[in-house]
């Protein structure tokens, strides 16, 4: 096969791809747009199969690797999606340093001339520091998100500062740029700067991570989507593959579309997240809100208003998920629809711990999508409801966020408090992530129903029988 | 301007094309599916199997081509993983079918 013929194949696998990221823009399109991505990785992996020799070799790698994908793709929680995202993210960007290793070790076998161009030598620095930076960076979300902050300080959800860490980061930055130049003016291959310039890149990774609180996952794993779509991309310029480029830079710009939206939900700026801290003692928790009155009620109570409502908007927040409380969610929605309650959902886009996973862990317990609204469609709605159902949400509900001066005044909020009346279920008076009192508990419409969300609400399903 | 472009301005053209429509296509998706996208841009991206695969290929086996295989293994996990993973989410998106007993993945 010629050059030729390889690259137009790589065409026809680039456009699969890009009608693979089509197909989701509804999820009618969504499974054929996956078959096209499917197809298009078959294909690129075929015939660049067909250029090489070593073929055992390579086949055994990607029947392990495939079976080990396969099983974890099959068992793998929707609860636990952030975290399989993010050790994926930490593949591609190892594999990255690895193709890089390999391309310094032996640049013909990519037709790379020998002693390495200054052309390839700056990409390849590029891929190379995006994709250590992507693992070690990846590694840390993981175990930040699967909370293994128990056993190793460096996965604490809350943010691990030091004093300096900037100025630390920055310095390292310095270094890594100032050995990636001794890698570009190397005569020989150049593996004494390389491998230095990839070591403080992967230190940078952990470095840049651990100072970014658990509330902020939603951007990290997003903008880790999108650094490993660019370290993809920085390979294929150095292997001068226009479908890793192209394969790449759709991966790249849609984590930062991604990061661009969760920020904007959480109204954070971007470089106020990497810089990271938040989340830490800021102190102001719920401290007066034992002297305000709140009115409480009984799974019972429960069961009768949402029985007399005419409509219903459930607002479920990721303390519904760790209740594993979806099914029984749905089986009183159903259990209302069937007396002629009017029942949606409004998902707010940090509903859950990445973006879109509240959608999922609906649609995992069975939930009909297109009772599923996001915040833009729905928010009108509440002003003509008659119950708000607050389940395991808080900050995303803060009508504080409506108020100049607060800490949260601009975020964007489901305006539950415009309901006829407001039901929250809450394990207790705790404050969110953001720390701060919630004066939608306390309004006179307001009806608080302590406990556990899968048992209050079983026991509503019960009631309404 | 007559001669030759240099290919890293063809590939910086690609690139710049290639983001634009990244651009698009993604502002399109609808946020329902947005951890869906995720995982299958997860996929996508271990398209970077095929410079793995060219480093594992040159027939002896030496330092250089165990390091494209351990790559290449790597990187399928993510093939699979991403792309079955997304089937199984995107399965879940289905209008449902008033059948009982519907396969919970």
């Amino acid at each position: 096969m010629t050059g030729n013929q390889l690259a137009l194949w790589y065409l026809v696998a680039s456009v699969l791809f890009i009608l693979a990221l089509k197909g989701l823009s509804s999820p009618t399109s969504a499974r054929r747009g996956n078959l096209f991505g499917i197809i298009g990785m078959l294909i690129a992996v075929a015939f660049t199969m067909a250029i090489v020799k070593n073929h055992t070799l390579i086949v055994l790698a990607i029947v392990i690797g495939g079976t080990i994908g396969a099983v974890v793709a099959r068992r793998v929680e929707m609860t636990q999606m952030p975290e399989l995202v993010a050790a994926m993210h930490s593949l591609v960007g190892m594999a990255a340093v690895l193709i890089a290793i390999g391309a310094v070790n032996n640049p013909a076998a990519f037709g790379i001339h020998e002693p390495m161009p200054a052309g390839n030598r700056l990409e390849l620095f590029i891929g190379t520091f995006v994709g250590a930076v992507t693992f070690s960076g990846s590694i840390i979300a993981f175990g930040k998100l699967a909370g293994l902050g128990k056993h190793f300080r460096l996965f604490s959800s809350a943010p691990v500062v030091f004093p300096g860490q900037h100025l630390v980061n920055l310095v390292l930055a310095l270094a890594m740029i100032g050995f990636g130049i001794g890698f570009f003016l190397a005569d020989d291959k150049g593996w004494m700067p390389f491998a230095v310039m990839t070591a403080i890149a992967f230190l940078l990774g952990v470095l840049i991570i651990i100072p970014i609180g658990g509330a902020d996952m939603p951007v990290v794993i997003s903008m880790l989507n999108s650094y490993s779509g660019w370290a993809a991309a920085g390979i294929g310029f150095s292997l001068g593959n226009t479908m890793l480029i192209i394969a790449g830079s759709l991966v790249g710009s849609s984590g930062a579309i991604l990061s661009y939206i969760m920020c904007r939900a959480m109204n954070r700026s971007f470089f106020s997240v990497i810089l990271g801290g938040f989340g830490a003692a800021e102190g102001t928790t719920a401290a007066d809100a034992a002297q305000k009155q709140v009115k409480s009620g009984s799974a019972e109570d429960l069961a009768f208003l949402l029985a007399n409502a005419e409509s219903v908007l459930i607002v479920p927040g990721y303390g519904l998920a760790v209740a594993r409380a979806q099914h029984a969610v749905k089986e009183m929605a159903q259990k209302l629809i069937e007396k002629g309650v009017q029942v949606r959902y409004a998902i707010h886009p940090v509903a859950g711990r990445m973006p879109g996973h509240m959608n999922v862990l609906l649609a995992e317990a069975e939930v009909p999508y297109d009772q599923v609204f996001e915040m833009e469609d729905i928010n009108n709605e509440f002003g003509t409801t008659d119950i708000a159902l607050i389940l395991g949400a808080n900050d995303v509900v803060n009508p504080l966020a409506l108020e100049k001066g607060s800490a949260i005044y601009g975020m964007p909020i489901l305006e539950a408090h415009k309901a006829r009346t407001v039901v929250v279920n809450k394990r207790s008076m705790a404050a969110g992530y953001a720390g701060l009192d919630n004066p939608l508990f306390y309004m006179d419409k307001t009806m608080m129903v302590f406990g556990d969300a899968k048992k209050v609400i079983e026991d509503v399903v019960k009631a309404l029988d | 301007m007559t001669g030759t472009i240099d290919p890293t301005v063809f590939y910086l053209i690609v690139f710049v094309l290639a983001v634009f429509v990244g651009y698009h296509v993604i502002w399109n998706v609808t946020p329902a599916l947005h951890t869906p996208l995720m995982s299958v841009t997860n996929a996508i991206s271990s398209v970077i199997m095929v410079g793995a695969i060219l480093a594992a290929g040159p027939e002896e086996t030496d330092f250089g081509s165990v390091i494209g295989a351990v790559a290449v293994g790597l990187v399928a996990i993510n093939t699979f993983g991403g792309f079955l993973v997304t089937q199984r989410m995107l399965e879940m998106f289905r209008k449902k079918e008033p059948k009982a007993g519907a396969n919970k993945g």
